[in-house]
């Protein structure tokens, strides 16, 4: 299709048989692809690998809380010969695998970073949004194709920095998923270590890769939303995904860049001796450190929270855009206050701005700033209840059909509940002083992000599978997965609000043995959430074997599967390069389920109205219209 | 397959899809910048007072590098124009010019400005041994200002110059080694005339930075085993020179090089000491980092329009298949080009004139 195709007369199908012939090779297709669903499932499973490596780094520190000192078991020797002695080390009886302190420090930062940059947004952001946006939206593609495949491999060389982090001598980065100066500025430097190949020094440079390839991505959402719209899909009938999407792509286009800046002069600190984050007259280890002093650890934390605030919305929306759409299809209703989620959706982006001192209360910020900050805090509150209320006032009256996805997009609500409700005591001064760093933030941010994104992300691979590989998941391994992780994620987080109120300190590496007086009666819980954390692991089990057998073995899905309305399923399945084998018209909004009226429950955004129908389609029923 | 909107505009948005890919991704440079020019405000309120320094760079060759910047970016407009115009050479001449502008700021920014602070050499001197240094430093005159009122001076903390010997105690060193690295740096040594058990190292190659490979640590501890720094003799910078001159006390225009007087600095009633460099102190890492990556794009920029000005597939060649095309890639530099220019300035009241 070398030509301009750039008109679209509705009966244009000259074009659309060309692609047939679209044939460019093993690599440009599987690997160095420029077609945004290709994208979309390398960051989906790339970032999915990742999620599920920082959980088993997360289950190794779990039976380290709940077992200080003792070995892991069965897989301890393995650990052992695969990240080194700097990370674990033997125990009395010389039984291999028992983790070392500065192993614990490290698994636990790199569990934060890759769950969060490596993770959640790959997957929730980057893979969704690449697969479906343009879909959803009647695009051929994304604007900047070349820079969508840039994003990709932009991520990819990122990727490959945080992992080869965890093999240099000393073991990967272990200040925190923060990063916090003046610890991650004298962080693994020393006479035992690489200038550059350190675990602190390939996370900062990791992060920039990483940021640049938010920012490679978040510009071509942006543009692809604005210009590649079909004909007559105006802003008001853009399913809500797309508005989440767009959203989301502001706040990493926006908030991403201050941590860039401030990646930049840590690395500067690192590599130069600048001070930027060194105070002067820093003490290590008893004698004074040679930087020149005058910076200040607390101008990283505000670069740091002004993207990491921002950075929560990002790992929510997504999710959130999500639910609304698989919740919208399944309750055969349309969403309940379309717009004033719309509306809320942006207040949501603006307020995420001048919300992230919240985290810095610590410092002993004045009262001023602390008052503004609580404001703003609990201001920001309104619009994420109006998002949820709106999403749990669509199910009321709905004739829900309890489909897997539809079971995640359902429990999400609660769980994101949970979470949301948890962070308002955060937002009050007083009571963060006492609630900061204890387990209570821990289990706060995962109810948003574990059983919240997490959830939305598994119904979105339910959902959207089907378009993606042209086959079923398997609904008995889908409910399977679906029950027990439901149970056994809330046996993880539930109890951490339990010890953080009772005082239990995020960053003990014992699980709080030394301390043991002083917490005795919720110690107890750390057994009982290690193995629910195990338990978890192996309820992901069966959807492991689910997502990789029913590529082959799974039930054919039909074009559009769950009768929704959106484009996306109005392509043929899985779509070809280039996605439509016809011109794309939009002619009603994104939620037109159960119209009164209307001869069948849902009425997809692309059929004509009766009275404008072209006569050759209206002969053939409105059901042909799109079938292939 | 050929994506919408490529070349002519989206008629409800009135752009082309890069002209709003290049205005999203400037607001995202937008808050790059920011955020390191907040790091500059942060450093600056919370630096004590002397510790951020004045008048240190070269103001009439910042100036003429901002007048290249601007100048380039009225070239860059007319080369849009000329193709819009569809008068080929002239495209040619401007963009042309552009280019050549471009690259003569990156020229003095890394044969001159850059260079120039790696030879000069800064000392702070400790809080109690800045009474010793006072012939140095005029501080009691500035003390004695700031009681009449009027703008506050800040009090002179640091010693700078260029470095012209540097005396160092070598007895328990060895000797092989220490030639063999005296040889190399083509410096010469000879014994003190005061004290025979020391060394004065001298040569036109003394550069701060040999002398860190000499003994890196700012107490005198040591890299080279067994050596141990004692004395810096500067050829001091005016300032210094003249530390009583009311003239010092605010930046100057004119940039005047070390002079010719010499001044003595004890190792030991120094803080910390280096070559301007980055890790100088918070200012020359700021200047560093926010000229360096300004620098970056405007590489960047020099680059991608010389591809376009080039002769080739993609660049000046696309004039004779879609002129409009190319006439919009160049606007899209040029936007780009504009926005590293008004980077530019910014940097250059905050780092030269303020």
């Amino acid at each position: 299709m070398s030509t301009a195709a750039t008109t679209h007369a509705p009966d244009d199908h000259a074009h659309a048989h060309d692609d047939h012939h679209y044939d460019p090779g093993f690599w440009r297709k599987w690997v160095f692809s420029t077609d945004h669903k290709m994208i979309g499932i390398q960051y989906g499973t790339t970032g999915l690998a990742f999620l599920m490596f920082g959980f088993m780094l997360m289950m190794v520190m779990r039976w380290q809380l709940a077992h200080p000192g003792e070995a892991v078991p069965v897989i301890g020797g393995m650990l052992q010969a695969i990240f080194g002695s700097s990370a674990f080390q033997a125990d009395a009886n010389g039984i291999r695998g028992v983790l070392t302190a500065d192993g614990y420090n490290s698994f636990g930062a790199m569990h934060g970073t890759i769950m969060v940059f490596f993770g959640i947004v790959p997957v929730a952001f980057a893979a969704f949004g690449n697969f479906v946006v343009p879909l959803q939206i009647g695009a051929i593609d994304m604007t900047f194709p070349k820079i969508n495949m840039a994003s990709f491999w932009c991520f990819f060389i990122s990727c490959i920095f945080m992992v080869v982090s965890f093999f240099v001598p000393g073991g990967a980065a272990k200040s925190g998923w923060t990063s916090y100066p003046p610890l991650s500025g004298i962080a693994d430097l020393g006479p035992l270590n690489h200038v550059f190949m350190n675990g602190q020094t390939l996370w900062v440079t990791g992060m920039v890769f990483n940021i640049t390839a938010s920012l490679l991505g978040s510009v071509n959402f942006i543009a692809t939303i604005i210009q590649l719209r079909a004909p007559g899909m105006t802003w008001m009938r853009l399913p809500f995904f797309v508005w989440a999407q767009f959203v989301t792509a502001f706040l990493l286009l926006l908030a991403f860049p201050p941590l860039e800046a401030a990646g930049v002069m840590q690395l500067m600190d690192r590599a130069f001796g600048t001070s930027f984050f060194m105070p002067t007259g820093l003490i290590v280890n008893g004698a004074i450190t040679q930087w020149s002093g005058g910076g200040s650890p607390i101008l990283w934390q505000h670069l740091f929270w002004f993207l990491a605030h921002p950075e929560v919305y990002v790992l929510i929306l997504p999710g959130i855009g999500m639910v609304a759409e698989i919740i919208a299809c399944n309750t055969r209703k349309p969403l309940y206050g379309y717009k004033a989620m719309v509306g809320a959706i942006f207040v949501l982006g603006f307020l995420s701005f001048i919300v992230w001192a919240h985290h810095m209360y610590m410092t002993g910020m004045g009262a001023k700033v602390a008052g503004f900050f609580q404001v703003t805090t609990i201001m920001i509150s309104v619009p994420s209840v109006i998002l949820v209320t709106a999403l749990m006032l669509s199910l009321w009256g709905g004739s829900i059909r309890f489909t897997v996805p539809m079971l995640f997009a359902t429990a999400f609500l609660p769980m994101f509940g949970i979470g949301g409700l948890t962070g308002i005591p955060l937002a009050f001064n007083a009571v963060d002083l006492y609630l900061h760093d204890t387990y209570y933030i821990i289990g706060h941010f995962h109810y948003v992000v574990a059983p919240g994104t997490i959830f939305a992300i598994f119904a979105g691979v339910y959902h959207w599978y089907p378009k993606a590989t042209g086959r079923m998941l398997n609904e008995f391994l889908g409910k399977m997965h679906f029950w027990l992780s439901l149970i056994f994620i809330n046996g993880i987080f539930f109890p951490m609000f339990l010890q953080g109120m009772a005082g239990v300190h995020r960053r003990w590496y014992d699980g709080g043995a030394t301390y043991e007086q002083l917490i005795t009666p919720v110690i107890h819980w750390n057994n009982f959430m290690s193995v629910s954390a195990f338990l978890l692991g192996l309820a992901q089990i069966p959807f492991i074997i689910n997502f990789c057998a029913s590529i082959w073995m799974g039930r054919k899905a039909s074009d559009n599967p769950w009768d929704a309305t959106t484009v996306e399923w109005d392509t043929p399945t899985p779509p070809p390069h280039g996605n439509f084998i016809k011109e794309i018209s939009v002619y009603r909004g994104p939620y037109e389920y159960s119209v009164p009226g209307a001869d069948k429950d849902f009425t997809p955004q692309t059929e004509a109205p009766r009275s404008d129908r072209p006569p050759s389609v209206g002969v053939a029923g409105p059901i042909a219209t799109h079938a292939h | 397959m050929q994506i919408p909107h490529e070349v002519t505009a989206r008629p409800d948005t009135g752009l082309y899809n890069a002209k709003l890919g290049i205005w999203l991704f400037l607001a995202s440079e937008v808050m790059l910048f920011g955020g390191l020019f907040s790091a500059y405000i942060f450093l600056r309120m919370g630096a004590p007072d002397g510790y951020w320094p004045h008048g240190l760079l070269n103001v009439p060759v910042g100036a003429m590098n901002t007048a290249v910047l601007i100048a380039s970016s009225v070239t860059v407009v007319l080369a849009w124009a000329s193709l819009k115009m569809r008068k080929f050479s002239q495209y040619k001449l401007w963009m042309g010019i552009s280019i050549l502008c471009g690259a003569l700021f990156l020229f003095v920014k890394l044969a001159y400005e850059w260079p120039q602070k790696f030879d000069h050499f800064g000392a702070f001197i400790k809080p109690e041994a800045l009474a010793k240094y006072e012939p140095l430093l005029g501080n009691k005159r500035i003390e004695e200002e700031n009681k009449k009122g009027g703008a506050k001076i800040d009090p002179r903390v640091e010693i700078s110059g260029h470095l012209h010997e540097v005396v160092i105690d070598a007895s328990a060193a060895d000797k092989e080694r220490l030639d063999a690295f005296l040889k190399k740096h083509h410096l010469e040594a000879k014994p003190d005339a005061h004290h025979p058990n020391l060394l004065a190292v001298e040569g036109k190659h003394l550069t701060p930075g040999v002398v860190e490979d000499l003994a890196r640590l700012p107490d005198g501890t040591l890299k080279a085993p067994g050596i141990k720094l004692k004395t810096f003799v500067l050829a001091l910078d005016p300032v210094n020179a003249d530390p009583t001159n009311p003239e010092s006390d605010k930046p100057h225009f004119w940039y005047k090089g070390a002079t010719e007087k010499h001044g003595e600095i004890q190792v030991e009633d120094v803080e910390s000491w280096s070559a301007f460099a980055p890790k100088h102190s918070p200012y020359f890492a700021v200047y560093f980092t926010i000229t360096g990556l300004h620098g970056l794009h405007v590489l960047a920029g020099v680059l991608i329009m010389l591809y376009f000005w080039l002769p080739i597939e993609g660049g000046a060649n696309m004039f004779k298949r879609n002129p409009e095309h190319l006439a919009n890639r160049v606007e899209v530099v040029g936007l780009f080009w504009h926005f590293v220019d008004l980077v530019w300035i910014f940097v250059f009241p905050i780092f030269y004139l303020l």
